[in-house]
């Protein structure tokens, strides 16, 4: 035999990946002690016990990964493929968080409607070590692991509830579309290695800044398909049909997981690809992105007038949020990804908060009736309960005084620096979306304060007791609604945060 | 037609060469034989006796072992390269492959637990 030659093995750095190693190793864990406690009847708090500690330790690692690479510079780790900056640590935190929230609300949920299974633990926790590695992805091939990592669990979440039928229509339509998604992705990558011969994303942009390319067409069809695959992930027009089944069937924790922890994770792939890796060719994205925004901005605000059920009108609502946030992407300045950092941030909490009330008020036993007329009156009959949801539609309307209006304040500033007709032509559909949006969210806060009209649906809805709102949930809406509020009258903290996180 | 898509052109006359082989053989097949349509040629073949009940032509039961299968054939495909590189490959091979066995085996013995290997 010939003596081996040493191959070159990747320094690693344990570290930079210190967060996703925790809760990787978190939810192996739950899996094992799933199968050891069989059937061990406190299989489900001990698992709950674990999952929390396994988020609060990596959210703890990451607060200490801030102050290292705002103050040293980012860490660059196993050959360039990983790179933690603050960026990155900005998301990171911000999917932490939702993860929490995800995780307290489920608690009494899954108990509620009878799905006790620690399964669902373990799944958020791979799914959110997916989200972080796509944060901290620093070439294709990562984030493409990265993105099969974080929806390969939501699959199954989406699905959890097994009985109700719609909940496994969602699972099966989001994991059809995210397939394809996947597949149209990795064929990006494809013809971008093709063009430039390598995947990593600062090669990339090495590559591109020292080369004119003879021939363009690969590398723009490449990069077109990297935004389709990206898009169908943040639910951006047109690749949003799956958004509203699938935020209507799925679990109503899953659903504010997904709103908040998926889109800031697939925002996280779509700055740093477009940014990192595509800063020459900022005339060909940005127009691509413009027509996503606008489109995001006008089909999400106007679809969601017409919807007949809360939670589907919060799908759609979410589809011209993300129409928001690509406008900071479009603005392609460190002004505009510190607004869509910041409002990844503080749409985090609204749509969390507004989900746990939907999860809270429907009534009847399953997760299911959520029509305007099963929300009518909820402001009068639980004025606090009521009052919060209004409060979060309010917010994601973007009245003064809450988060929404900092968040949008700032989007629409840094598209306005810019400073091109195109770009009052795009600022002036975000604010008419914006206006068409307060038409709904006013519906919904409408739909809230006045009593039904016949007596016999007032008769039904004080028939059904009220459900109580649990210790966990309790916690997960006092924090969510203290954020919308803190950013909105101080926000000075939170955008100074933002801009701290703004490096790559 | 450029170089790069003359490299092709062996594999398009592959294809239209398999379309064609099997196309003949299907064809002449068909020419050649006898039909004689029976109810009986429809129906699931289960052991020669008449199927009962639902069964269609496979158990669903089949796609949990299936799926099992698929996990550790993907496993060998990554195990053969590194048995082959160990020497090479050293200490960190070692260490990454013990954790990606360990990891998988934990899922084995998850299924095992949740009794999807017993046939109920």
């Amino acid at each position: 035999m010939i003596a081996a030659a040493p191959i070159a093995t990747p320094a690693v750095d344990l570290w930079a990946i210190a967060p996703i190693i925790a809760l990787v190793a978190t939810g192996v864990g739950l899996v094992l002690i799933r199968a050891l406690l069989r059937r061990n009847q406190a299989v489900t708090p001990v698992c709950f016990s674990v999952a929390v500690v396994g988020l609060l330790v990596a959210a703890g690692l990451l607060a200490r990964q801030w102050h290292r690479v705002r103050d040293d510079g980012p860490i660059v780790s196993l050959a360039d493929m990983v790179r933690v900056d603050p960026f990155a640590v900005f998301l990171g935190i911000v999917i932490v968080a939702a993860t929490l929230a995800g995780l307290l609300l489920a608690y009494a949920y899954l108990r509620r409607e009878d799905l006790e299974a620690p399964e669902y633990f373990a799944l958020l926790l791979l799914s959110a070590a997916g989200m972080l590695m796509m944060t901290t992805a620093n070439d294709l091939v990562v984030v493409f692991v990265a993105l099969e990592v974080l929806s390969i669990p939501l699959y199954v979440l989406v699905a959890f509830d097994r009985r109700r039928l719609r909940s496994q229509e969602a699972g099966l339509k989001y994991f059809v579309l995210g397939a394809f998604s996947s597949a149209v992705f990795l064929y990006g990558i494809a013809l971008v290695y093709g063009a430039t011969g390598t995947t990593s994303l600062s090669g990339i942009a090495t590559f591109l800044a020292g080369n004119t390319l003879f021939e363009q067409t690969t590398l723009l069809v490449g990069l077109g398909l990297l935004l389709v695959g990206l898009g169908f992930k943040v639910a951006a027009v047109p690749f949003h049909m799956w958004t509203p089944d699938v935020y209507q069937g799925a679990p109503t924790p899953v659903t504010a997981f997904m709103a908040a922890a998926t889109k800031a994770a697939a925002f996280a792939a779509v700055l740093r690809i477009v940014l990192t890796a595509f800063p020459q060719y900022r005339d060909d994205w940005r127009p691509i992105l413009w027509v996503l925004a606008a489109l995001s901005m006008l089909v999400g605000a106007v679809a969601a007038l017409v919807q007949n059920d809360v939670k589907r009108t919060l799908a759609y609502s979410s589809i011209a949020h993300a129409g928001y946030i690509l406008m900071g992407v479009y603005a392609a300045s460190s002004r505009g990804r510190e607004a869509a950092l910041l409002y990844l941030l503080v749409y985090a909490f609204m749509a969390i908060g507004a989900f746990a009330v939907v999860m809270i008020a429907a009534p009847g036993p399953d997760d299911a009736k959520h029509s305007y007329d099963d929300y009518r009156g909820l402001a009068v009959r639980r004025p606090v309960l009521g009052g919060l949801l209004i409060f979060f539609v309010l917010a994601q309307a973007g009245v003064p005084l809450t988060s929404g209006f900092v968040g949008k304040l700032e989007l629409f500033g840094s598209v306005a620096q810019a400073g091109e007709t195109s770009d009052y032509v795009l600022l002036v559909i975000g604010v008419l979306s914006a206006v068409i949006a307060f038409a709904f969210y006013l519906r919904i806060a409408w739909t809230l304060v006045t009593a039904p009209d016949d007596d016999t649906a007032v008769a039904a809805a004080y028939s059904t007791r009220p459900r109580r709102v649990d210790g966990w949930t309790g916690i997960v809406l006092a924090g969510a609604a203290a954020l919308t509020l803190v950013v909105g009258v101080l926000p000075g903290t939170f955008i100074h945060f933002a801009r701290d996180a703004v490096f790559f | 037609m450029t170089e790069f898509y003359r490299s092709y052109l062996a594999v398009a006359v592959l294809i239209l060469a398999a379309i064609g082989m099997v196309g003949f053989m299907l064809g002449l097949g068909r020419l050649i034989r006898p039909v004689r349509a029976q109810e009986q040629k429809y129906i699931p073949y289960e052991a020669g006796s008449d199927p009962t009940g639902t069964f269609g032509q496979s158990n669903v039961r089949y796609y949990v072992f299936a799926l099992l299968f698929v996990i550790f054939d993907v496993e060998a495909v990554f195990i053969f390269p590194w048995a082959v590189n160990l020497e090479s490959l050293g200490w960190f091979g070692l260490v990454e492959m013990t954790i990606f066995v360990v990891v998988l085996t934990l899922g084995l013995v998850y299924a095992w637990r949740k009794g999807v290997l017993r046939w109920a």
